[in-house]
C-alpha cells in the first residue's frame, strides 16, 4: 500500500491546549452511551441483512395452504397456529435431484479450485522469484485481465468445443472438464495475483540458501514454498470453490442439462412458485447449506485471504 | 455410475495437469545449465500463459472479430450489428441500465460496508463479530438463491388476495393501497433499482471485510495524534483515517464495479430482462439463444469489453505505480 501521510489537522494553539487535557481525560473507548447508539444502527443494518432470509427459511417449513394464503410473519407471531412441516424439503429434495446434481456440482467445483490454484502456483513462483524476459510485460498483461468479463470468452470458447467436437468425434460440450478449464482460466488472473502478493512477502534469503545448497527451483516450490504459502493457497481456494459452486453462466452454457449443476436446478425450481414459495424456499435452503456451513468455518482464513490479496 | 464416472474424470484431470509440470520439468533438466536457466520460467508460466492466451485473449480477439458478421457468422457486414445496437430504443436502454447500475451499487455497498466496518469496530468484540457476520453472510449466497430470496421479498399478489411478500405486506398495510406489482414497474427505473438492491445486499458484506481489516492497520498513533490535536470523531475519520484507508476503498470500489458491470444472474432470475431491466450480461444471453444472434451478441459484448478499457488501464497504472515503490 502506498504511505498516505495525513493530512494535518491545523488547530490555535489554546484550542489544543484545552484539547489535550479533554483527550487526556476520554479513554480510547466509546462512550456507553455511544456505544448504544452505534450498536443500534448496526442492529438496524443486521435485521435489513437477515429479514429476507428469516423470511424463506420461515416459509420453507410452512405448508402449503399457510403459506399461500398468510405471510411468514403472521406465523412468527403465531407459531402455534400453524401447520410446520418438513415436507417442503422432502420434495424440494427430489425436484432438485439432489442424488445427481449435488454431485454434478461437487465434480466441478472441486477440479476448477484444485486446478487454478496448481496452475496459478507455478506461475506466482516464476513472477516472484525468476528472472526472464518480458516478466513484466506479462504480469502487466495479468493485471489487466483481472477484470476482462467473462461474457468476451464464451460464444468463441463454445465455438472452439464444438469444432473440436466434430474433428474428434468425442463429446465435449456439456462434460465436466469443459467446465473446468473455463472456471480455471477466469479464475487465473486473480490468482496469480494474490498468490503472488503473498509470496513476494515470503524472505528471499530463504530461497537463495537452497539455491545454494543445490536445490532445483521445482524443489523449492514444493518443499518450500507450497508448504509457506499455504494461508494464501487455501484462502484463495474458499473463494474460487465458492464462486464456481454459485455460478450460474458457465454451467449454463457449457453443462448444460447434460450434467446439470445445483445452481441450474434450483433455477428451475424458481419457475414453480406459482405453486406456493414453501417449495422453492426450502430448495433454496438446501443449495444455500454446503457454501454458508463452508463460509463460515473457514471465515478466518477466507478474510485472511482477500485482504492478502488487495490490502497490503 | 455417474458418480464413479465423474470421480474418474476429477482424479484424471488432476493428475494430467500436474504431469504436465512435471514432464516438462523433466524434459528441461536434461538440457544443459544455460539452456534449463532459460528455459525453467517457461515451464513455470507456459501452461498459464497457454491458457490465458486460448481462453481469455484469443477469445477476446475473436468476439471482436465475430462482431463484424451476420447471425450464421458467414457473411461480413461491417458495422451494421452496431448501428442495428445503438438504433435501437432498448439498446440504449440497456446502456441506461448499465450505468445506472455502475453509479449506485460499488458507491452504496461501499458507503455501507464503511460505515458497519467503523461503528463495528467500537461496539465491543462480541457485538461486532455478530454485526459483522450477519452482514457477511450474503456473500456466501448465489446470485440464484439471491434472486430466489428477494423475488419472495417482491412477489405480488393480485388485490384482494393475502400478500405474502414482505415489501407488499408492508405497502398494503401502511397506506392501505393496491399491491404493487414491483418487478414490473419501470416508473423512475424502479424495478432496476429493486434488483440493484439485491446485488448491494450481496456485496456490501465483500465491502465491510477489506474495510474493517484496513481500519484496523491503521496506526493508532496518527488516531491518537488527531485527537490530542483537538479533531473530533468526524474529524478523525475523514481527515486521518480515510486517507489512510484510501488504496482499499477503491480497490473494494472497483472489484465490485467490474462484478456490476457484467452483471447477468441476478436479472435474468428475477426478471429476465422483461419491463425495462436488462443489462448488457443479458442482453447478451438474449442476443445468443433467443434470437440466435451470435455476430449481434459478440457486439454486446464488444461494447461491454470497451467500457472496461479503462478499468484495465487503471489497473495497470496503479500497478506500475506500487511496483516502482516498492
Amino acid at each position: 500500500m502506498t504511505a498516505v501521510i495525513p493530512t494535518p489537522v491545523t488547530v490555535s494553539t489554546d484550542k489544543q491546549d484545552k484539547a489535550i487535557a479533554k483527550a487526556r481525560t476520554r479513554s480510547l473507548a466509546p462512550k456507553p452511551k455511544k456505544r448504544i447508539v452505534l450498536s443500534l444502527v448496526l442492529l438496524f443494518f443486521a435485521v435489513l441483512w437477515m429479514l429476507p432470509l428469516l423470511g424463506l427459511l420461515v416459509t420453507s417449513f410452512r405448508s402449503r395452504v399457510d403459506a399461500t394464503s398468510s405471510g411468514w410473519w403472521t406465523a412468527i407471531a403465531d407459531p402455534f397456529g400453524q401447520q410446520w412441516t418438513t415436507q417442503n424439503f422432502v420434495d424440494s429434495f427430489i425436484k432438485l435431484d439432489i442424488g445427481t446434481n449435488f454431485f454434478n456440482s461437487i465434480a466441478v467445483a472441486v477440479p476448477a479450485t484444485i486446478l487454478p490454484i496448481m496452475f496459478a502456483a507455478f506461475a506466482a513462483y516464476a513472477f516472484t522469484f525468476m528472472d526472464f524476459k518480458g516478466k513484466e510485460v506479462y504480469f502487466a498483461t495479468v493485471i489487466g485481465l483481472l477484470v476482462v468479463p467473462l461474457q468476451v470468452a464464451l460464444v468463441p470458447i463454445l465455438q472452439a468445443y464444438v469444432q473440436l467436437q466434430k474433428a474428434l468425434g468425442i463429446q465435449i460440450v456439456g462434460t465436466f472438464p469443459a467446465a473446468w478449464i473455463v472456471h480455471s482460466a477466469f479464475a487465473l488472473p486473480l490468482a496469480i495475483y494474490i498468490l503472488r502478493n503473498y509470496m513476494a512477502t515470503l524472505p528471499v534469503a530463504l530461497i537463495e540458501a537452497a539455491r545454494v545448497d543445490g536445490a532445483s527451483h521445482f524443489v523449492i516450490f514444493w518443499r518450500l514454498i507450497v508448504p509457506m504459502s499455504v494461508p494464501a493457497l487455501a484462502s484463495f481456494a474458499i473463494f474460487q470453490f465458492l464462486w464456481v459452486w454459485n455460478d450460474y453462466l458457465v454451467a449454463f452454457i457449457f453443462l448444460g442439462n447434460r450434467n446439470p449443476v445445483l445452481q441450474q436446478a434450483l433455477y428451475a425450481l424458481l419457475g414453480q412458485y406459482g405453486q406456493g414459495w414453501q417449495g422453492v424456499a426450502a430448495g433454496s435452503f438446501i443449495t444455500i447449506i454446503v457454501p454458508v456451513i463452508l463460509f463460515f468455518s473457514l471465515q478466518r482464513y477466507f478474510v485472511r485471504g482477500l485482504t492478502a490479496g488487495s490490502v497490503k | 455410475m455417474q458418480i464413479l464416472s465423474a470421480l474418474v474424470s476429477v482424479v484424471g484431470g488432476l493428475a494430467v495437469s500436474f504431469l504436465i509440470y512435471l514432464g516438462l520439468n523433466f524434459v528441461v533438466q536434461k538440457t544443459n545449465r544455460k539452456w534449463e536457466a532459460r528455459l525453467l520460467p517457461y515451464v513455470f508460466i507456459g501452461p498459464v500463459l497457454v491458457l490465458i492466451a486460448a481462453f481469455l485473449v484469443y477469445p477476446a480477439v475473436r468476439t471482436f472479430y465475430l462482431s463484424f458478421f451476420n447471425a450464421t457468422g458467414l457473411a461480413f457486414i461491417g458495422f451494421d450489428n452496431y448501428t442495428s445496437l445503438f438504433g435501437s430504443g432498448d439498446f440504449l436502454n440497456v446502456l441506461l441500465n448499465n450505468l445506472l447500475w455502475i453509479l449506485i451499487v460499488p458507491a452504496s455497498a461501499v458507503a455501507i460496508g464503511l460505515l458497519v466496518a467503523v461503528f463495528a469496530d467500537k461496539v465491543g468484540p462480541t457485538r461486532e463479530k455478530i454485526f459483522k457476520s450477519t452482514i457477511f453472510l450474503p456473500m456466501a449466497i448465489s446470485f440464484v438463491a439471491a434472486a430466489t430470496i428477494w423475488r419472495f421479498v417482491y412477489t405480488y399478489n393480485p388485490p384482494g388476495q393475502p400478500q405474502v411478500g414482505l415489501l407488499n405486506a408492508i405497502v398494503t398495510g401502511v397506506t392501505n393501497g393496491d399491491p404493487v406489482p414491483w418487478l414490473t414497474v419501470d416508473t423512475a427505473k424502479l424495478n432496476s433499482i429493486l434488483l440493484m438492491i439485491v446485488v448491494i445486499w450481496l456485496n456490501a458484506g465483500f465491502a465491510m471485510v477489506l474495510l474493517s481489516a484496513a481500519i484496523k492497520g491503521v496506526p493508532e498513533e496518527t488516531i491518537e495524534a488527531s485527537r490530542i490535536d483537538g479533531a473530533n470523531e468526524r474529524q478523525t475519520f475523514f481527515q486521518v483515517i480515510v486517507p489512510q484507508i484510501s488504496t482499499t476503498i477503491v480497490a473494494v470500489f472497483i472489484t465490485i464495479l467490474i462484478g456490476v458491470m457484467k452483471i447477468f444472474d441476478i436479472v435474468y432470475a428475477m426478471t429476465g430482462g422483461a419491463y425495462g431491466t436488462s443489462v448488457l450480461g443479458m442482453e447478451f444471453i438474449n442476443q445468443l439463444f433467443s434470437f440466435g444472434n451470435p455476430g449481434k451478441a459478440a457486439a454486446v459484448v464488444t461494447v461491454l469489453m470497451v467500457a472496461v478499457i479503462p478499468v484495465i488501464y487503471y489497473q495497470v497504472r496503479s500497478y506500475r505505480r506500487q511496483e516502482t515503490l516498492r
